[in-house]
Order: structure tokens, then C-alpha cells, then sequence
């Protein structure tokens, strides 16, 4: 079990690795000087000259991912060349708000989409409402989603804020609600229909029959026979989900206003500001990829059968 | 008093959104400690039959006839009627031990599950399940609690199966092919202690199977299903001195003899009906060897004769004939 864990750590750390070169290529093949921009428009080609050696932009390309490689594993993320501002205090203040609204769409998703999944699985007559529910939620992308909510919730019936994140929990839970739930539409919708046919498959088992022939209660039945081995195929889908909540959460916080991750990543790339970008991509890619890795941990805890490393 | 009476069972099942009959007619008893081997070839309904005795058929399935347990109608049963019969006086041991136990559970949570259902101490359910382990010829019974069913062997697991099947001391076993699906190395051993097990403790067992010697060689009575219907039913000694039914008698035929091999095995000519497929006459007529006109046009009752019971038109004039000619040629 401990090699399966390592194997699955060291794969982590490349995956890491050959992403940060990835992101940190990709914003030198788009068009564009950065020295020019720093500039300011009009610069003669001394002054780009001296800018180009003080931002070490004349550098090769591996010594200057090196150097940024060694300050991010410091903790020092560059610095922003449109704010002046180190770019770890720009995110400080904005990291909050997109953990709060990605972990407050989490919970409704899982929450949700198995409850529903469930009561879909079990129930025939639910079944048949929950799956014409989930095929409509399923089609309705985040943006309409939340240009409806704000329509219904905040314009016409003011139960909800417009835009902003609030300060304080309750006012954060308050000012995320809409926000979180239209990032979750889909989501839940997506998991309940995979809940439901992971269900299905699970009951019609035959170590389900044999639960039933030793009289142990229906209960007992679904929680630790059904959901029990219906939880491995959903959670190995939850990490994808978190992929999808990563992208959907860029647009859910450009539509509401709210000052996190996802809109500053919008304004950095509009301003140019690599480094910014840099950092943002960076961590996004490296939440996935983490958040996986952990999936992949809990899989082996939920199944015993991959623990040999066979599988 | 009988701990099963089966009377006329007759199974639908849905398919496809109509009921399609699988078993025909069952009447069949088993005395206390007794051992009974319902034998068939695949389709004969013969599983449908051990799983319709503890209610285990699919959702949709319409019984008819009785079912009783003890003298309790088994069919009557309200929810919590049939959870007491379930965890205290029956438990099956089924085919495929490896798709019969939760594959990421323990050992120890699937023999003590069933002891902790029905309210036992924790404790004692554990020195239970151990003794019992150890009687089934597990060893380090303690480290198999701990292990998962992919690490140990389909022979080993099906030990562990029957073991789970007498942690909880029932009165009536039900047996549904359960070495058919193990290495033929592992088949016997096993078939040993739960033939051994079951004696000892006195329990009535329902042996379901498609090898009428095995049967034989384990069980007190031989109970013959063909398309859904019983046709013979008779002591396990009788079967090779005193057919009485042409089906069985061709099954018998049909096997493989290690003493004196012939170069060619026998076969039932024809093939196998399914219970729906069957038509006014005898289920086996259109394969058999002696059928008369009769055969075809009027159901033989299952009737009494010497010491078992058969459905068959001939069966007195045919005594004697069949097991002198065991491979009738084919008759369609």
C-alpha cells in the first residue's frame, strides 16, 4: 500500500513540474514585449535594453524558469508589473473569496447530486422527476445560470446580493449563495445522473442478493453494500468535477463581481501581467492536480483492491 | 412436522413487460436433517426454486402455490416476519462466492454482519465466526477477519461463505451449486465439509445442482426438475437400481464413467426446453425415447410410486427397461 502512495506521490510532482514549465512557456510564445509594456508605450531602445537586463528578459529561457521555479517553492510568486505590488499580496486578499465559493459549490454538488442520485435509484416515482430535472440542469451552462439567479433572486425579489463577496462568514455565505449555486447546476446535475447509474448497478449485484438472504435490514442494505461501492465510481468523477469547477469558477465570478481568483486571472491576462498570470494558472493547475492526487488516496481507502498495486 | 414444504410452486418472471413462467410445478418436503438434491440441467428452474424459498426472487416475480417453513407460510410473511426467518432459520451458500461477497469489506465484516444484524455482542459474535472458521478448515481464522475476498482463494472463500451460512445456526440450508464455480482440485474438499459440517449439526438442506451423482452421493432424496416441472423425486439409493423416470434416467446416461469410459459419451437427444417453451403434453416428451401419444397430449401428475414419487405416464410398464437401456436412441 505505502509503494502504491509513493508511486502516486512521485507522479504528482512530475505532473507538477511539467505543468509550470507549460505555464510558465505558453505566456512567452503569446505576442507581445514585455519590456514594451513595462515601458510604457514610448520607449527608446536603451531604455528597453535596460529594462530588458534588470527584469532579466534577455536571460535563456531555462535560467529564467529557474529562477522563477526557486522563488515560487520560496513562496515568492514575481512581481506584478502592472501593480507594482508583489503578486502574493494581490492574491492574499482574493485566494478567500474563490476557496470559499469552489468549496461552498462543492458541498452543494456532492451533497446534492447523491441524495438525488440516490432518491432517483430507489424511488420510481422520484426517479422519473430527478432524472428530467438533472437532464435539463445538466444543459444549463453557469453563465445563463447566474444571469437568471441574479434576474430572479436579486433583481425581482432582492432576496439575494448583485455582486460582491461580502466580509464574515454569514455575509460571505450569504453574498456566495447564487454565486455557488450556479456554479453547481450542472455539476449536481452531472453527479446525481452518475449517483443513480452507479446505484442501479451496485443493487442488481449479487452480494447485494446475499446481504438481503442474511435479513439484514434494507438500511443496512444500501448504506454499506449499495452506496458503499457506488461511492468508488463517484468519487473517482468528483475530481474531474473540481477541473470543472476551477474553469466555471473564472466565469461565475466575472458575472457576480466578486473579487477572487477567477476574475483577477480575467484582468491580469487582459493587462499583460505575466507574472500575475503566471501565479494564478500555476495555482489552478497545481489545486487540480492536488485535489486528484487526493481523490486517487481516497480511492485507495474506499477500495481495498487497488491497494496491492496490481489494479 | 416438515422444516420445508414446497406445495405446486409456480414461478413468473417479467420479461420484457410480459410474465414468462420458470417454474411450472413444485411439490416437494424436507424433513428435519434431511438432505435433498433438486437436480436440473441450466433453465430447469431449479435456482429460481431454492431463491423462491427465502423470497429472494426479482422484483416484479409472481409466486403461486405455498411455501411453508415449519409450518409458516413463508410467502406470508410480513417484513419482519421474513427478517426472522432470514437471520435465524435459513441461509444459503450460493455459486460464486467471489461475486457473492463484497469485494471491499472484510472477511470479518461479512461473517459478523449477519450476528450483529440480529442484536449479538460484538464479542461473541467474533469467537462465533472464529470457531466456526476453524471448523470449515480456515486457517489463522483471526487474520482472515482482517483480510479482503480478493486475497484469498475462490476455494477458501467459499469456505468462508458456508462458514457465514452456519455462524448462524439455521435449521434449513440452502445449497445453490456451490462448488460448480471453484478449481475441480477445491470442488470435493469443500463439498467434504459442508457435507460433514451439515450432518453434524442436523440441518435440512436443499441441494441445488446439475450432477445427479454428486447429489446422490450427498443427499438422503433426489428431487428431478425438468422445464419447470418436478418429475421425479426418489431416495438417493434408488436412482441407480430403480429408475423411474426416462429423463433422469438419460441424465444418468449422460455422464462420464471413470471405471468403464466409452468412447463416445451419451447425450439426451434433442435440446432442453425452457419451462416456457413447454406445451400440453409431458415437458420431456418431445425427447423421450418411450413417449406415446398420450405423452404428448396429457400433463403426467406427479404421483406416488414405492418409495419416491414420478410424473410419468409409463412409469410402471418402463421399470426395469430404462436402466438396462440407458441410452434410448433418439425419438424426433
Amino acid at each position: 500500500m505505502w509503494k502504491v502512495i509513493g508511486e502516486r506521490a512521485v507522479s504528482l510532482v512530475v505532473t507538477l513540474l511539467v505543468a509550470s514549465v507549460g505555464i510558465y512557456g505558453a505566456l512567452f510564445l503569446a505576442p507581445g514585449n514585455p519590456a514594451t509594456l513595462l515601458a510604457g508605450g514610448h520607449a527608446t531602445p536603451a531604455v528597453l535594453a535596460t529594462i530588458e537586463r534588470t527584469e532579466h528578459l534577455n536571460e535563456p529561457f531555462f535560467t529564467r524558469y529557474w529562477d522563477w521555479l526557486v522563488g515560487v517553492l520560496h513562496g515568492n510568486l514575481g512581481q506584478s508589473f502592472v501593480y507594482r505590488e508583489p503578486v502574493t499580496t494581490l492574491l492574499a486578499g482574493r485566494v478567500g473569496n474563490t476557496v470559499f465559493l469552489v468549496l461552498y459549490a462543492a458541498t452543494l454538488i456532492i451533497a446534492g447530486g447523491v441524495v438525488l442520485g440516490l432518491l432517483a435509484a430507489l424511488d420510481r416515482r422520484a426517479g422519473a422527476a430527478i432524472t428530467v430535472l438533472t437532464s435539463v440542469g445538466l444543459g444549463i451552462p453557469s453563465f445563463v445560470a447566474a444571469i437568471a439567479l441574479i434576474t430572479v433572486f436579486s433583481v425581482k425579489l432582492g432576496w439575494f446580493p448583485v455582486f460582491g463577496s461580502g466580509t464574515g462568514l454569514l455575509s460571505q455565505l450569504w453574498h456566495l449563495t447564487l454565486p455557488a449555486v450556479a456554479l453547481a447546476i450542472s455539476w449536481t446535475a452531472y453527479t446525481a445522473q452518475l449517483t443513480k447509474a452507479a446505484v442501479r448497478e451496485e443493487l442488481g449485484r449479487e452480494h447485494v442478493e446475499t446481504a438481503r438472504s442474511r435479513g439484514i435490514s434494507r438500511r443496512h442494505v444500501i448504506l454499506r453494500h449499495v452506496l458503499r461501492n457506488a461511492m468508488i465510481p463517484i468519487t473517482t468523477v468528483s475530481g474531474l468535477t473540481v477541473a470543472g469547477l476551477i474553469a466555471g469558477d473564472v466565469v461565475v465570478e466575472q458575472a457576480f463581481g466578486i473579487n477572487g481568483l477567477g476574475s483577477f486571472l480575467v484582468q491580469s491576462t487582459l493587462q499583460k501581467d505575466f507574472a500575475s498570470v503566471q501565479a494564478v494558472s500555476l495555482i489552478l493547475v497545481a489545486t487540480f492536480v492536488i485535489v486528484n492526487g487526493l481523490v486517487d488516496l481516497w480511492s485507495l481507502v474506499l477500495d481495498p483492491r487497488l491497494r496491492t498495486g496490481r489494479a | 412436522m416438515n422444516v420445508l414444504e414446497i406445495n405446486h410452486l409456480a414461478v413468473e418472471l417479467p420479461v420484457e413487460g410480459a410474465l414468462r413462467r420458470v417454474l411450472h410445478d413444485v411439490t416437494l418436503s424436507i424433513g428435519p436433517g434431511e438432505a435433498v438434491g433438486l437436480v436440473g440441467e441450466s433453465g430447469a428452474g431449479k435456482s429460481m426454486a431454492s431463491r423462491a424459498v427465502i423470497r429472494l426472487l426479482p422484483a416484479g416475480a409472481a409466486v403461486h402455490g405455498d411455501i411453508r417453513y415449519s409450518g409458516d407460510s413463508v410467502l406470508a410473511m410480513d417484513r419482519a416476519a421474513l427478517r426472522h426467518f432470514r437471520t435465524h432459520d435459513v441461509a444459503m451458500v450460493f455459486q460464486d462466492p467471489r461475486a457473492h461477497i463484497n469485494p471491499v469489506r472484510t472477511i470479518g465484516d461479512f461473517l459478523l454482519e449477519a450476528l450483529l444484524e440480529r442484536g449479538e455482542r460484538r464479542d461473541d459474535a467474533r469467537a462465533a465466526v472464529i470457531a466456526v472458521l476453524a471448523a470449515v478448515g480456515v486457517s489463522e481464522p483471526e487474520r482472515r477477519l482482517r483480510q479482503f475476498p480478493h486475497e484469498l482463494s475462490g476455494g477458501l472463500l467459499q469456505r468462508v461463505m458456508i462458514a457465514a451460512a452456519l455462524a448462524v445456526s439455521p435449521t434449513l440450508l440452502l445449497a445453490d451449486e456451490p462448488t460448480t464455480a471453484l478449481d475441480v482440485t477445491t470442488q470435493s474438499d469443500v463439498m467434504v465439509i459442508l457435507d460433514a459440517r451439515r450432518r453434524e449439526r442436523g440441518l435440512a438442506m436443499l441441494f441445488v445442482t446439475h450432477d445427479l451423482e454428486l447429489a446422490a452421493a450427498v443427499c438422503d432424496r433426489i428431487a428431478v426438475l425438468y422445464a419447470g416441472f418436478l418429475v421425479e423425486d426418489a431416495p438417493a439409493g434408488d436412482l441407480h437400481r430403480n429408475l423411474r423416470h426416462p429423463y433422469t434416467a438419460g441424465l444418468l446416461a449422460s455422464r462420464p464413467d471413470p471405471v468403464a469410459p466409452r468412447p463416445r459419451l451419451a447425450a439426451i437427444p434433442g435440446r432442453p426446453l425452457s419451462a416456457f417453451e413447454v406445451g400440453a403434453g409431458c415437458a420431456f416428451a418431445p425427447r423421450c425415447a418411450f413417449a406415446v401419444e398420450r405423452c404428448h397430449l396429457e400433463r403426467p401428475e406427479l404421483r406416488v410410486l414405492d418409495a419416491g414419487r414420478v410424473a410419468c405416464h409409463r412409469a410402471e410398464e418402463l421399470a426395469g427397461q430404462l436402466a438396462l437401456s440407458p441410452t434410448p436412441g433418439g425419438s424426433e
